[in-house]
């Protein structure tokens, strides 16, 4: 349960305030031991400010180094800011569930992403591009309050590039230079086409909106085992032993952050469960 | 197989628990409330004194006996001891090309709990449960409770604010003690019947002076316990409790009950299985230093669920007081298969507007068709 020290050996800004750092764990036996599954998280720890939980966003493959996209929002992410190559930051994981990706092979991959929160799900996008022909069609549909919040704006442009695949982008508050859709997430729903019975989708951003392209998904026919989402809640021990991340019945940091959906569902109706 | 030991046999328990190594930690009178800390002899306990527990309300009495136990239970539990209320987790030390962790190391002392009730027992069943026998062991409540000698007492007489006979907790200790005492005082005598739950309870049984109990001396002491357990001031339904609450979250009741809660957690803190905690880095030497030091925490406080961007996702105190009630009564038993609460009443005693739970889960369950 204590960090080990990993070193940044690549930081990338991906779009204002959002980094990229490859971190590799210095001890050797430890780096070669670390197996993750997209989805999951580990703990990173700035020196003297704390520990936060960030998803792990490269191939589980590459075994070279963990990529951590990070937004820099406060106390720990702010440190992290300021670090540069050849720091050293501390790790602990991989903690958490992870998206049904084996399970979906074959399968079309909705993917289904609103506002800022979309490091989990780019992890999905990053394992389905990789191996294009395991999948059938991959469709991203992405929802942001206004054009500004578009980061990953140069990856969605390639992702879009690769076959069988399709990019949606839709914003609340539109402005004059916006080309893409108008109107919450949903909205985009209605315009893809989709194959209910061959379809997983698979959701992270803001809760509302989660709910929303659910109850979308399940009127469209998508059977509710087919539903995915990753949910953020205050964690301060990832290991289940501190409380915090409770959502009913569930402690995030074990079974979660992906759930299957209607495992959560009762809590996650229920706003301030 | 039960055996009698007289009033002078608690002090010669003391004696050999602390010839056996242990620190002796129990029952005593401090700021007008039965407390637990550091006791050496029955002179520390809280001898013929008694409480009187109602919603919000604690106060000390003197007894017309020279009981030792003749009280239920006080604000401490002993999770104080198993799960400190601060301990450092790891240190870390800034090197030339970063820093090093290391692992802190602890060494509690061997602890006698003495006088420790069914319902604390339960709840320490219960801690067992959430620290140790998930995936992640907490390593300090592991070397802490290895360490442990448990002098149970059945209680001999119920709290205004008790329902352990609801949860299935008591007033009899039936396990996870190495010896259990009832006290009985009945005109000139003043004895203990005891029995061994272990092999180190019998040990310590046998080096006192004992004698095998008469049917009569044991027929006293089940007497004590069953007019205790007659006696419970709370009762609580626990039927079909978890879908009643899972059915009800949007319950008009919730909203009433944070009309009076003032989302101070003082029922978190004085809970004998409330575990949760927070960590913090503290940094020393310039920075140089840093620890991480880990405190408890309550699920009222706005933090507790705070992330970034929507904020604390219980904002209002009925969504903390909601959780609260409902870990405790019902999301436990999907967790770790037990319920949270034994019973105790510490929570009802001591919030500072009388907020009682089996009030509350009463005027739930009234409250659904
Ligand atoms: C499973 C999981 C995966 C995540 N993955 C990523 C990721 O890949 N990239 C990324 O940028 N962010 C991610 N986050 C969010 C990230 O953890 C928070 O942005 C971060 O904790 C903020 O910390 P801070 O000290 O900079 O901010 P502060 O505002 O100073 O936060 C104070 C404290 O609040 C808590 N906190 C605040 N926001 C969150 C939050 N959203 N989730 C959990 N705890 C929070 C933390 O305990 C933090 O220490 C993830 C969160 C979770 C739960
Ligand atoms: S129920 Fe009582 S003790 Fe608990 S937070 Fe509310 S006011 Fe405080
Ligand atoms: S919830 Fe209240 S009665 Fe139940 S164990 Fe905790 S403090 Fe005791
Ligand atoms: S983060 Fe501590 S229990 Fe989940």
């Amino acid at each position: 349960m204590i960090p080990c020290p990993a070193e940044i050996v690549e930081k990338r800004s991906e779009t204002r305030g959002i980094y990229t750092f490859r971190l590799r764990v210095k001890d050797e036996g430890k780096r070669a031991a670390f197996r993750f599954r997209p989805g999951q998280f580990n703990m990173v720890y700035a020196f003297g400010v704390g520990e936060v939980p960030i998803s792990i966003a490269s191939d589980p493959d590459d075994l070279d180094g963990l990529d951590h996209t990070v937004r820099i929002v406060g106390n720990v992410t702010g440190v992290l800011e300021r670090l540069k190559v050849g720091n050293v930051v501390g790790l602990r994981g991989p903690y958490g569930s992870w998206w049904p990706l084996e399970e979906s092979r074959g399968r079309d991959v909705i993917v289904i992403t609103g506002g800022l929160g979309c490091a989990p799900v780019v992890s999905v996008i990053s394992y389905v591009v990789r191996r294009r022909g395991s999948f059938g069609a991959l469709k991203i549909l992405h929802g942001i309050k206004a054009p500004t919040d578009l980061v990953y704006r140069r990856q969605f442009q390639a992702w879009a590039k690769h076959p069988n695949t399709e990019v949606h982008l839709t914003t609340d508050q539109p402005d004059r230079r916006w080309r893409h859709h108008t109107g919450v997430v949903t909205t985009l729903l209605g315009r893809v086409t989709l194959d209910p019975a061959n379809s997983v989708a698979m959701m992270c951003g803001p809760e509302g909106m989660m709910r929303a392209a659910a109850r979308e998904l399940l009127e469209r026919g998508v059977p509710t085992e087919s539903l995915y989402v990753s949910i953020e809640r205050n964690m301060k021990c990832a290991v289940g032993l501190c409380g915090h991340c409770q959502l009913g019945s569930e402690y995030v940091c074990k079974t979660g952050p992906v759930f299957r959906f209607d495992r959560i569902r009762h809590w996650f109706e229920h706003p301030g469960v | 197989m039960s055996w009698v030991i007289d009033r002078s046999g608690v002090d010669a328990l003391c004696r050999v628990l602390t010839a056996r190594g242990y620190a002796l930690v129990g029952p005593t009178v401090r700021d007008g409330a039965i407390v637990y800390d550091r006791i050496t002899s029955s002179a520390d306990l809280p001898v013929g004194w008694t409480d009187e527990q109602a919603g919000g309300a604690y106060r000390l009495k003197p007894r017309n006996d020279r009981a030792l136990f003749g009280y239920a239970v006080g604000p401490h539990s002993w999770k104080k001891y198993l799960l400190p209320p601060r301990l450092t987790l790891w240190r870390a030390e800034r090197e030339a090309d970063g820093f090093v962790v290391l692992e802190e190391s602890h060494d509690p002392p061997r602890l006698a709990l003495i006088g420790a009730r069914s319902c604390e027992l339960r709840a320490l069943a219960i801690q067992d449960r959430v620290l140790l026998e998930d995936a992640c062991v907490d390593p300090y409540y592991r070397t802490q409770r290895d360490r442990l000698f448990v002098l149970a007492v059945n209680c001999g007489q119920a709290g205004g604010t008790c329902f352990c006979a609801s949860m299935d907790a008591g007033p009899r200790a039936s396990s996870g003690y190495d010896l259990a005492l009832t006290e009985v005082v009945a005109g000139e005598r003043h004895y203990f019947v005891a029995d061994a739950g272990t092999p180190a309870g019998h040990e310590v049984l046998n080096a006192v002076p004992h004698a095998t109990a008469t049917p009569d001396e044991i027929g006293m002491a089940d007497a004590v316990i069953a007019r205790t357990a007659e006696s419970m001031g709370r009762s609580l339904d626990t039927t079909d409790i978890k879908r009643l609450l899972y059915d009800n979250l949007d319950h008009p009741r919730w909203d009433q009950v944070a009309q009076r809660c003032l989302a101070c957690g003082n029922c978190t803190m004085v809970c004998p299985t409330c575990f949760c905690t927070t960590v913090e880095q503290v940094t020393k030497l310039a920075g140089a230093k840093a620890e991480q030091v880990r405190t408890w925490d309550s699920c009222f406080t706005l933090d507790f669920s705070y992330v970034h961007g929507p904020g604390s996702l219980r904002s209002t105190h009925k969504s903390r007081y909601r959780q609260w009630m409902t870990h405790k009564l019902a999301t436990w038993i999907d967790q770790f298969g037990t319920s949270g609460c034994v019973g105790c009443g510490r929570c009802i005693t001591w919030c500072p507007v009388g907020i009682d739970i089996t009030e509350e889960t009463a005027a739930i369950r009234g409250g659904t068709r």
